[in-house]
């Protein structure tokens, strides 16, 4: 058994079959073979072992011939590792004895190995371990032939692991088939972990390598509370969390008797609970959960799915059908908020990606891009409740600009007679410090305003949130984000200007209370945290709110106050902490 | 027919220590004899026509390794490979101080 510890970005957990991704993209898709068939398999794999052979002696040629005999001397060992009697009775007796499949005895004989050379302290060493999974995936792609699939064909439920996803690789992963995943690199917040949460299924990021250490097929445990990763789980361990799954499926199916209460508390407050979507399909799990609407739909994926830029029509589409399926309930379209962590592989391309061109900045930037999502928002807003909200505006003169731009699309669609909500709410994200500081006037320009408390986090304190070195910093309890929020929310009551907040600290049941306490009376979560957050508003007063809110502002550091309020939740809902 | 168990102590003389290409030289040397051929670096005994786990031994210069031969053709397996080691791998090989891995 082997426990990694990663970050926690979905919560949940998932036991099943690991899939092993590589940078290539393979899967090892079955684990075990028949008894009758084992000699069948023996074949397969002696045939692909003699095919790769024929390939490295092929390159050997090559080099060799081009470059003189010295360079090809390294596919010479690789051609005797290849064809290594140990390595070759050893994987045979995987098959003949325990019925693997050839490929995953060829992956767990090969890695076996890798480990061995890369736990000697010799740099050298280390490199040969590559020489192990160049031959490991020679056999594979021999193996698996044109039967090699990918991420988007699964047909049977696994848990995928792998060294990155991007977020339009989360987006298309199967929510049937694949029970959670973990990455080795990633930090909570980014957009891959947010699409995860929007998945609803458990994952982990930011483990560190770990991809050696484990085969397909291999059971991995994955627990999405603590952000643990178990890799080969003994008895007690499994049937431990096995458990656990079963008391979460209990737990969800009573919080579904809420669905048609209102989010009310003791004292008759009305709480307005919102949901959080990136894709027009969740606006089904909102509704299923009795929220009051769509607080913030994202719509970065209709620029990262396809290969193209979308255009008009395809955002149009995209957002009517959210309106439709979301009925009278509002609708906040937050325009594009493309930054670097989100449409790259590779974080490290930019210097200081978040700082840079993303979000409104971009927009402004581009206008035919803004134009084109405007026009679709605004053809949109004829046919529902639907707001247009701005996201990292830094100063008075960006938001104006912005809003000068929605005036001139207006006037287009006018012009061209295509219908449209004249008086269409326009509202802001409140998540630059600066914004927070000028609040009193941008309160004067808004319809609404929305706390993201993520990125909020991340500027305030100066740490990236994708920084696993910085990790550490990165926290939403922190007292100065409370401070900063707090200011926003009495420069918005002072002229009655609606705020919520729509971070994942909105949707953690841990801080309802506080968040009420702080005066906000709407809250925009993800859509699996509606029920639990419905119950503590249910559950609370609000002048009891208030004290834990007055004693949270006195305390000094972020983990006092994460405890001081996991007691405070124990007291009114001690099945609710974990 | 007893079978003859014969060994030598030999030191890795060569640079870079029995990494990959003298591995390779080692093993295609010891899979022409018949006998069974033996590496032993301390306590750990690896199978001389396994290249995987000769690596394993992680040999460097200096290194001490004994070479166990059983078998028909045990005399000449041994000499033929401690000569090998002993000389830095270069029998038989026209160059060696490349760096090429």
């Amino acid at each position: 058994m082997q426990k990694l510890q990663g970050i926690a970005v979905s919560p949940g957990v998932a036991v099943g079959e690991a899939m092993v991704m590589d940078t290539e993209g393979f899967r090892i898709p079955r684990r075990f073979v028949a008894r009758d068939a084992v000699e069948h398999e023996l074949e397969r794999l002696e045939a692909a072992m003699a095919a790769a052979g024929a390939e490295i002696e092929r390159n050997r040629a090559a080099v060799s011939r081009e470059l003189g005999e010295q360079y090809a001397a390294v596919f010479s060992a690789h051609l005797q590792m290849l064809r290594d009697p140990t390595l070759r009775t050893e994987m045979e007796g995987m098959i003949r004895e325990r019925h693997y499949s050839p490929e995953y005895a060829v992956s767990r004989a090969l890695r076996r190995y890798a480990k061995v050379f890369q736990s000697i302290e010799s740099s050298y060493l280390a490199e040969r371990a590559n020489d192990i999974f160049d031959i490991e995936k020679r056999l594979l792609r021999n193996l698996l032939g044109r039967r090699r699939e990918e991420l988007s064909h699964l047909v049977s439920q696994v848990i995928v692991l792998a060294h990155n996803l991007t977020p339009s690789e989360t987006a298309n992963l199967n929510r049937k088939y694949v029970r959670g995943f973990v990455t080795e690199v990633g930090g909570p917040g980014g957009h891959t972990a947010i699409v995860a949460e929007g998945l609803e299924i458990p994952a982990v990021v930011g483990t560190g390598p770990f991809l050696t250490d484990v085969s397909g097929g291999d059971v991995v445990i994955i627990d999405g509370d603590q952000g643990l990763v178990i890799l080969q789980p003994d008895e007690e361990t499994l049937a431990h969390y096995q458990y656990e799954a079963e008391q979460n499926r209990t737990r969800a199916a009573q919080l579904e008797t809420l669905r048609d209460l209102p989010a009310e508390t003791v004292d008759g407050t009305r709480i307005e609970l919102l949901a959080n979507i990136e894709f027009p399909s969740e606006v089904l799990h909102c509704v299923e959960r009795g929220a009051d609407g769509i607080g913030l739909y994202r719509t970065e994926f209709l620029y990262l799915g396809a290969d193209a830029e979308p255009d008009e029509d395809v955002h149009y589409e995209a957002y009517a059908r959210v309106v439709s399926e979301i009925g009278d309930r509002p609708v906040v379209i937050r325009t594009c908020d493309l930054g670097a962590d989100k449409v790259t592989y590779d974080v490290d391309g930019a210097r200081n990606p978040t700082l840079g061109l993303r979000s409104i900045r971009l927009s402004l930037q581009n206008l035919p891009l803004f134009r084109t999502q405007l026009r679709a928002v605004l053809r949109a807003s004829a046919e529902g409740d639907v707001r247009l909200m701005f996201p990292l505006v830094s100063t008075v003169m960006e938001l104006r600009q912005a809003k000068m731009v929605l005036t001139d699309v207006m006037e287009d669609l006018d012009d061209e007679g295509v219908s449209f909500n004249r008086d269409l709410p326009v509202g802001m994200m409140v998540e630059v410090p600066a914004a927070v500081m000028m609040i009193d006037h941008f309160v004067d320009e808004v319809d609404f305003l929305s706390i993201g408390t993520n990125d909020l986090t991340q500027y305030t304190l100066a740490a990236d949130r994708s920084n696993k070195e910085v990790a550490g910093l990165y926290n939403s309890y922190d007292p100065s984000v409370l401070r900063l929020m707090r200011i926003a929310i009495a420069a918005a009551d002072l002229k009655g200007v609606p705020i919520n907040a729509c971070g994942q600290m909105a949707g953690s049941s841990l801080c309802t209370m506080l968040l009420l306490g702080m005066g906000l009376r709407r809250l925009s979560v993800t859509p699996s945290s509606v029920p639990e957050v419905k119950k503590v508003c249910r559950t609370v007063d609000l002048a009891a709110c208030r004290q834990v809110a007055e004693r949270v502002m006195a305390l000094e550091n972020a983990r006092d106050i994460k405890s001081y309020l996991r007691e405070e939740v124990k007291k009114i809902l001690p099945e609710m902490v974990v | 027919m007893a079978e003859a168990v014969v060994s030598r102590t030999v030191v890795v003389s060569n640079q870079q220590g029995l990494h990959a290409r003298p591995a390779d030289l080692f093993v295609k040397l010891a899979g022409q004899f018949e006998s069974k051929i033996e590496v032993i670096k301390d306590n750990e005994r690896v199978d001389g026509k396994s290249i995987l786990e000769i690596l394993t031994l992680a040999a460097r210069q200096g290194t001490q390794l004994t070479i166990e031969a059983t078998g028909p053709d045990a005399d000449n397996a041994l000499e033929a490979l401690a000569e090998l080691v002993e000389s830095g791998f270069e029998s038989g090989v026209s160059e060696d101080n490349s760096t090429v891995e």
